[in-house]
């Protein structure tokens, strides 16, 4: 069975390009044909911004890799037009079970809110999302949009000048060279973009390592996430079983910092674990396997001249708590519109040191809670590990123990306080939860939902008062969306956005994240609020 | 700061104290730091004041 990560999907093409005498300049090239590379080239070419994404290799992901969507990059994926399929195809889930030694200690449910139209998480595995993503460039460039994907393209060299970025590529029909106005390096936790540059990636590492077998099997474990500490097939250790589509299950074995790589991926061996684990009866193919150590760090800075990062390119952190790629996602949200506003020319460049702020804000966020996970799975020092255990044995019977319990905090989307694009918080009794630099919570509306009615520009969103229909300040229009709460079922509208206010006028940035709030629409605030969010206030 | 009781609070303190240490009695030194672990965790969420619980960790590791 030829598997659909082992099928070129962009095979590499001449481009004419190729043929040019002085390199051809383009305005956006992205480096890494990833899923942040592919979610950034999506979102950019939704914005009319013409680019050109070079990958060395032509498939997908090779193996499952991520494995966990959590809601806000559902939501990022489905204004990209590409969250529909990764729902369909995707295993929801909400119920979870920890395990003690031989025990289980506890469950829990996620107990997700109503209201949403994307779930809490959903499994996936990485090579479809990618292949999904790539099926939407294919469906942008048949409707016109110019997105290039180039696979069988390496960059091997990069100079950065004040105006432009060089470029230089690698082809199986040997070099050619390109310029950029902004390159995006997109290209994974390893990035040579960053190591051309000489740029710092500093942080910590953690001397563990980590089995993963995919295993394609019949069983009748439930669509649930088990989590092991201690237990008896892998003693001092943890392991993790979590469900995925095609009767794929990810297993995760902790196996320690001295081993020998190559004896552990031996089927042999690995067939060994899963037994003692699953039982001796059990019938599965391996999918695939491999041994992964992990790093928490960052870029001191995701900008440099016109070089930008984003991705794992730009941080990395453990896999407990599916912060990697859920993160990324958020960082190509971020980026795009804000691109778009300076390539039009309707904000100065220094809009991207809001990137930074916003997202650098974003990776120390989940930086912090995957190395309290891992610090908590994977104990540093004796007294660290009395500790672990005293909570996991207080836990079984005691509830209060259970927040402690760290297997992992699953990833929520980083709320940006402080950003220096906010207009400070006017709307008095305003919810905590839609503050200014907060994503927009979702809201039923009628058959549909709010964030599908958000569309792509700044949104002026009123609630239960009057407005204007259009603001266009310093060439930036956003128009206004009249809700009211006599429109509201639910409840959640009033509950998301008014709180005890008798009425609200939001303006929404193009990624969804609020910018100012106010009780009453006032046209001047609203301008003071557009020129603080692209960066001229 | 001064959250935390830092004056006598527990009535007849010669029992509480043997009670304590009766806990421990025929224990090993691991299970011990288990149990003293275990009671820490119980002390402290039932205390559950987040500035009296870092106040406590301060005495705690200047009286040492
Ligand atoms: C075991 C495991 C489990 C994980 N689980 C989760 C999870 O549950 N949830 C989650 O959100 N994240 C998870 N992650 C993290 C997730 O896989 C990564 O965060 C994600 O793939 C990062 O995407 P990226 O596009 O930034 O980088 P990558 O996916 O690494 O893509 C980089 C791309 O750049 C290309 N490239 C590199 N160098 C060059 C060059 N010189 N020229 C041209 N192209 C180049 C590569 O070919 C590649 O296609 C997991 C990771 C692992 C390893």
């Amino acid at each position: 069975m030829s598997k659909i990560f082992e099928t070129p999907l962009y095979p590499y093409e001449r481009s004419p390009d190729q043929e040019a005498v002085t390199p051809v300049r383009h305005k956006v090239v992205v480096i890494g044909a990833g899923p942040i590379g592919l979610g950034l080239a999506i979102d950019l070419a939704l914005h009319d911004v013409p680019v050109v994404v070079l990958d060395d290799n032509d498939k997908v992901s090779f193996g499952s890799r991520a494995v966990c969507y959590a809601k806000r990059p559902l939501e990022i994926l489905d204004r990209l037009g590409c969250g529909a399929p990764m729902v369909d195809k995707g295993v929801e889930w909400n119920l979870g079970k920890v395990f003690f030694d031989q025990r289980q200690i506890y469950d829990f449910n996620l107990l997700p809110e109503d209201g949403h139209k994307q779930p809490a998480f959903v499994n996936l595995q990485q090579y479809y999302f990618e292949d999904y993503m790539v099926a939407r460039v294919r469906e942008l460039q048949a409707e016109g949009k110019r997105i290039e994907l180039r696979g069988g393209n390496k960059v091997v060299a990069i100079g950065d000048h004040p105006d432009h970025v060089h470029i230089e590529i690698e082809t199986p029909e040997g070099p050619y060279e390109l310029e950029a106005d902004w390159l995006i390096a997109c290209d994974g936790a390893n990035s040579p973009t960053r190591r051309m540059m000489g740029l710092d990636f500093v942080g910590k590492v953690f001397e563990d390592n980590f089995l993963i077998a995919d295993v394609v099997m019949e069983a009748d474990f439930p669509t649930e996430r088990w989590f092991w500490f201690d237990p008896p097939f892998n003693r001092g250790q943890s392991a993790l079983l979590h469900k995925q589509p095609d009767n794929v299950w990810r297993i995760d074995f902790q196996i320690g910092w001295d081993i020998d790589r190559k004896e552990e991926l031996k089927p042999e061996n690995i067939d060994r674990r899963l037994r003692a684990m699953l039982g001796p009866d059990i019938k599965y193919e391996l999918e695939w396997s491999s041994i992964y150590t992990f790093q928490c760090r960052r870029m001191e800075r995701f900008h440099k001249g016109r070089v930008i990062f984003a991705g794992d390119a730009a941080h990395q952190v453990s896999p407990f708590g599916a912060r990697g790629a859920n993160s990324g996602l958020q960082d190509t949200d971020n980026l795009a519109w804000k691109l778009k506003l300076i390539l039009d020319g309707t904000a100065p460049e220094t809009l991207l040191d809001s990137y930074d702020a916003e997202r650098i804000h974003g990776a120390d966020e989940n930086i912090l809670n995957s190395t309290r996970s891992t610090d908590f799975i994977t104990p540093k020092s004796e007294i660290s590990r009395i500790f672990r255990d005293a909570v996991l044995d207080l836990a079984e019977a005691h509830e209060f123990a259970r927040p402690f319990v760290n297997s992992g905090r699953l990833s929520v989307p980083a709320i940006y306080d402080g950003s220096p694009l906010n207009t400070p918080d006017g709307l008095d009794g305003g919810p905590e939860r839609s503050r200014p630099g907060a994503p927009c919570p979702d809201v039923p509306l009628g058959a549909g939902y709010l964030l599908d009615r958000l569309g792509g520009g700044f949104t002026i969103l009123s609630i239960d008062c009057e407005a204007e229909e259009a603001v266009t300040e310093g060439g930036v229009t956003a128009t206004r969306l009249a809700l009211s709460t006599k429109d509201d079922p639910t409840g959640a509208l009033a509950q998301r956005y008014l709180g005890t206010a008798p009425s609200a006028v939001y303006l929404i940035r193009p990624d969804q994240h609020v910018a100012a709030r106010f009780p009453e629409y006032d046209v001047q605030q609203i301008r003071f609020a557009i020129r603080r969010a692209t960066g001229k206030e | 700061m001064a959250k935390l009781t830092l004056t006598r609070n527990i009535d007849a303190p010669d029992d509480f104290y043997a009670e304590l240490i009766a806990a421990h009695e025929g224990l090993s030194k691991a299970e011990s730091d288990a149990l003293n672990a275990r009671l820490v965790l119980t002390l402290a969420n039932h205390i559950g004041d987040r500035a009296v619980l870092t106040e406590a960790l301060a005495v705690a590791k200047s009286a040492g």
